[in-house]
């Protein structure tokens, strides 16, 4: 009811009979209620039933991690205070006092080791937490102290520490039903839970005994609003006070509007072409008379080639409207682990030319590009664009966009289970906010024993990359581990093992009057929006 | 009567069937819905695991044994991606759908058959060209379009109406429904219009076509020869004889407004089950998808043996026994 009368608020002339009444209230009202238009919904509002996201950034307003990441993704303390290692395989956590669970129960050591068994065995989870917590055995030293063991060293245990939400031990036997309908929603978070309707509202309360900053906004409302025309109409209308992920075709006329204002930042994800490395023939490519050939992506000259034809600038400008920043690597600049060192290939089409002729295919070849069409920023778009670069400097691409939940899998396991595409478009977001993720998924050997290169869609693989990521796995020192991280990306992306295009940048937008804080891993957070 | 229902009901169960198996396989070749949830950061152990867990490790024969075993004894399966049972989650969404389905029905008959009555009784008049070609607009206008046009005209220029969404709703005769308050109402005007658009089209057509045909008929001509009034004329007789071809169709086409809302349900960020559909479309959902379409399968069986059973009461020659042949 409060964010009805904000509307009326905003055009007394229509409503003044009506509004007249509600006028005194809304004044104080309206400060304290948000409404926030997101363009993807949360499945649960269990915290560990699925690792995506939509559920991921809800879980943030109610439950607190040990350690939570800021808006760069840059490890802050939150129920741990201090951590450090001990020694090669025991990391110690230091958890914070006084701090209590939104039903009142006490946090202590016991709420970290129910989370730590709860987590991985969640039963009908689509995608656990399984992968942060294996391996990692918890040992509770006293009430707030904890000890993580693990196997081999393992310099990555914050990290992965503060993926996960932490509940209360009292509820470590609530099923996902209990968290859904509230019976156990009860977390440590800035915001308590007050409703959850499934493709209409989440509706969350300010935990006023919160141990960290308060947040501005009493109380928070989230509405789905998955159409992007909608999601925009809705904000312009007065209905939502901001919306997420806002289309790149509205930025100028939401631009021009003094009654909006938006909020831009670089996110963590980097969007590439995956190039196939291991067939000797690639499936999606031919001499121009249509005859076979040999996979000409195997020699380096021709993805060097690929790489100087695509003008990165011109993709920025024309088609993502300025929303993206040209790419050099599989990170932007300031994450932990990326080379000083990589620039954007600058556009030089009479390279690429050269480059080709080098190598052995002075007119060009055929090819068949593919990508999804409904999976990132304008991808569709950036692949044609793409395509008629390559088209420029002699290599005929056509393009095959499909929509993801047919491209993924084709991708991934298509043809005998192996990669099914010869050059396709795809992104990665760097969920860990460092650069051994990409390069374990998408650059290491792909080995399902050693559960390295899961994503390596282009079966890129060099001993001396794989060599250099597992030291730095091993490696707890951070600034030694940063540098091996940097040269293994150094050596990745010299070879080409993929393509960077660019990072995606993202655009929030709200209601003249607020400011947000944007986040590099693309979450909306109520916490940081503030009035001015 | 109980023969023909019962003969009815037997041939629901082979569409049902049939329609059960062709969206099965149709999703499993689509893709593999595995990658649709894995979070990107998992190996490949972690995601031979998330498949083994939905059972989609084993072949598709089995996959779909099981499922029709487990949908004979009711249960059609879990959602994978909310994880609780397909049928329930459907069936909470159903009331929004339904409130939105009626709301749009009501609409396109308290407006068409009056347009049309009039554009059928007066059919030279500049009105009734209006109303015409106004309801060809109607027709033709792709239904996404409109919705947004509607919300950029009433929420965000006039500021009318709410732009998106479920309002409020309340609790009455144990039925909860958003038609019951205002706020609800408010929400519902333009999701429920958009959703009529095509069915008010319709209805005008169908009323005026019927009115023009009817309208010279011996029985009219004998009711005004008899001094009855126009108006009595034109609302008992001339009406009641006009409306089976019209509750046929008006039958058929509340299923299809509750089966396929979806374009309005997104639109409008309406939280019914058309908008559950298609994101379960999107992320290869198959327990929800395969459990929605075997709803829509017995609501679309149901309606008909209701427009089926209307018939026999509207006109006393038409038998029930004969109809089914």
């Amino acid at each position: 009811m409060i964010r009805y009368r904000m509307r009326h608020c905003q055009r007394p002339a229509l409503v003044a009979l009506t509004a007249i009444a509600t006028l005194g209230l809304a004044a104080t009202a309206a400060a304290e209620t948000l409404t926030i238009g997101l363009a993807a919904e949360a499945t649960s509002m269990d915290p560990h039933f699925h690792n995506l996201t939509p559920n991921n950034q809800i879980a943030q307003h109610i439950f607190d991690n040990l350690i939570n990441q800021d808006e760069a993704q840059r490890l802050v303390p939150a129920l741990a205070t201090e951590w450090e290692p001990i020694d090669d395989l025991t990391w110690e956590f230091k958890l914070r006092e006084g701090v209590t669970f939104h039903d009142g129960t006490p946090f202590s050591a016991d709420d970290i080791v129910c989370t730590f068994e709860r987590a991985p065995n969640v039963p009908n989870s689509p995608s656990g937490y399984g992968t942060y917590i294996k391996g990692k055995t918890v040992e509770k030293i006293d009430d707030y102290t904890i000890h993580i063991k693990t196997e081999t060293p393992y310099p990555l245990m914050a990290t992965d520490v503060s993926t996960i939400p932490i509940i209360s031990a009292a509820h470590c036997d609530a099923t996902t039903e209990d968290y859904n309908s509230g019976a156990a929603t009860f977390g440590t978070g800035p915001y308590k839970f007050v409703q959850f309707t499934p493709g209409d509202r989440i509706v969350l309360q300010r935990n006023d005994d919160y141990w960290g900053d308060l947040p501005e906004f009493e109380d928070v409302v989230f509405r789905p609003i998955t159409s992007d025309p909608s999601r925009v109409a809705a904000l312009l209308a007065g209905d939502v006070d901001m919306i997420n992920i806002v289309p790149t075709a509205d930025l100028e006329t939401l631009e021009a509007r003094d009654d909006v204002a938006l909020h831009t930042g670089i996110s963590n994800r980097v969007i590439y072409m995956h190039i196939d490395h291991w067939r000797e023939q690639s499936p999606h490519i031919t001499a121009k008379d249509g005859s076979a050939i040999d996979n000409p992506l195997r020699d380096q000259r021709v993805r060097l080639a690929i790489s100087k034809a695509i003008d990165r600038e011109a993709i920025r400008d024309r088609v993502m409207e300025g929303q993206s920043i040209p790419a050099g690597q599989l990170l932007p600049e300031g994450f932990f682990g990326v080379s000083p060192d990589l620039e954007a290939e600058p556009y030089d089409p009479d390279g690429a030319k050269a480059l080709l002729a080098e190598a052995g295919y002075p007119d060009g070849f055929r090819m068949v590009a593919h990508g999804p069409n409904d999976r990132y920023t304008n991808d569709a778009r950036i692949l044609e664009a793409i395509a008629q670069m390559l088209t420029r400097v002699g290599i005929e691409t056509s393009i095959d966009t499909m929509t993801n939940s047919v491209f993924f899998s084709r991708a991934s396991s298509g043809a005998d289970g192996q990669p099914e595409f010869s050059f396709i478009l795809v992104g990665w977001g760097a969920g860990s906010g460092e650069a051994s993720s990409p390069l374990r998924s998408l650059l290491a050997t792909h080995d399902p024993d050693a559960g390295m290169g899961a994503s390596n869609r282009g079966r890129y693989s060099n001993p001396e990359v794989d060599a250099l990521l597992l030291e730095a796995l091993g490696t707890v020192d951070d600034a030694r581990r940063d540098e091996l991280l940097a040269e293994a990306t150094e050596i990745a992306i010299g070879d080409l093992g993929i393509i960077p295009i660019h990072y995606q940048v993202n655009t929030w937008a709200t209601r003249a009057g607020l400011a947000y804080v944007p986040r590099t891993d693309e979450w909306t957070l109520a916490m940081t929006v503030t009035g001015e | 009567m109980a023969v023909f229902i019962l003969r009815r009901l037997m041939q629901a169960v082979l569409v049902v069937l049939a329609m059960a198996s062709l969206v099965f396989f149709g999703v499993y070749l689509v893709g593999d819905p595995v990658w649709m949830f894995v979070s990107p950061d998992m190996n490949q152990a972690d995601i031979a695991a998330v498949t083994a867990s939905l059972g989609l490790d084993r072949p598709i024969w089995e996959q779909f044994g099981r499922f029709l075993w487990s949908a004979a004894q009711g249960d059609l399966g879990r959602s994978f991606v909310f994880g609780e049972p397909a049928l329930g989650l459907i069936l909470s969404r159903m009331p929004a759908t339904l409130e939105l389905a009626t709301a749009a029905l009501v609409m396109a008959i308290l407006i068409g058959i009056p347009l049309g009555l009039y554009a059928g009784l007066n059919p030279d008049r500049l009105g009734s060209r209006s109303i015409m070609a106004g309801s060809i607009v109607g027709f033709s206008l792709p239904n996404f379009w409109v919705g947004i046009m509607l919300i950029m005209v009433f929420a965000v220029m006039l500021g009318w109406l709410p732009s998106t969404g479920r309002g409020e709703t309340a609790t009455w005769f144990g039925i909860t429904s958003s038609l019951f308050t205002l706020d609800g109402l408010s929400h519902m005007v333009l999701p429920a219009f958009n959703l009529a658009l095509t069915k008010l089209a319709l209805v005008i057509r169908l009323t005026r076509a019927g009115t023009m045909e009817a309208i010279h008929q011996d029985y009219i001509k004998f009711a005004r020869a008899k001094g009855l009034s126009h108006r009595r004329i034109v609302f008992v007789h001339l009406l009641k004889n006009i409306m089976i071809p019209i509750v046929t169709v008006i039958g058929l086409e509340f299923g299809t407004l509750v089966a396929f809302a979806v374009v309005t349900e997104t639109v409008f960020a309406w939280p019914g089950m058309g908008k559950l559909l298609i994101e379960a479309i999107q992320r290869l959902d198959r327990p929800v998808i395969v459990a929605y379409l075997v709803l829509i399968v017995l609501l679309f069986v149901v309606i008909n043996l209701i427009v089926d059973i209307c018939y026999s009461l509207l006109d006393p020659r038409v038998r029930l026994g004969e109809a089914s042949r």
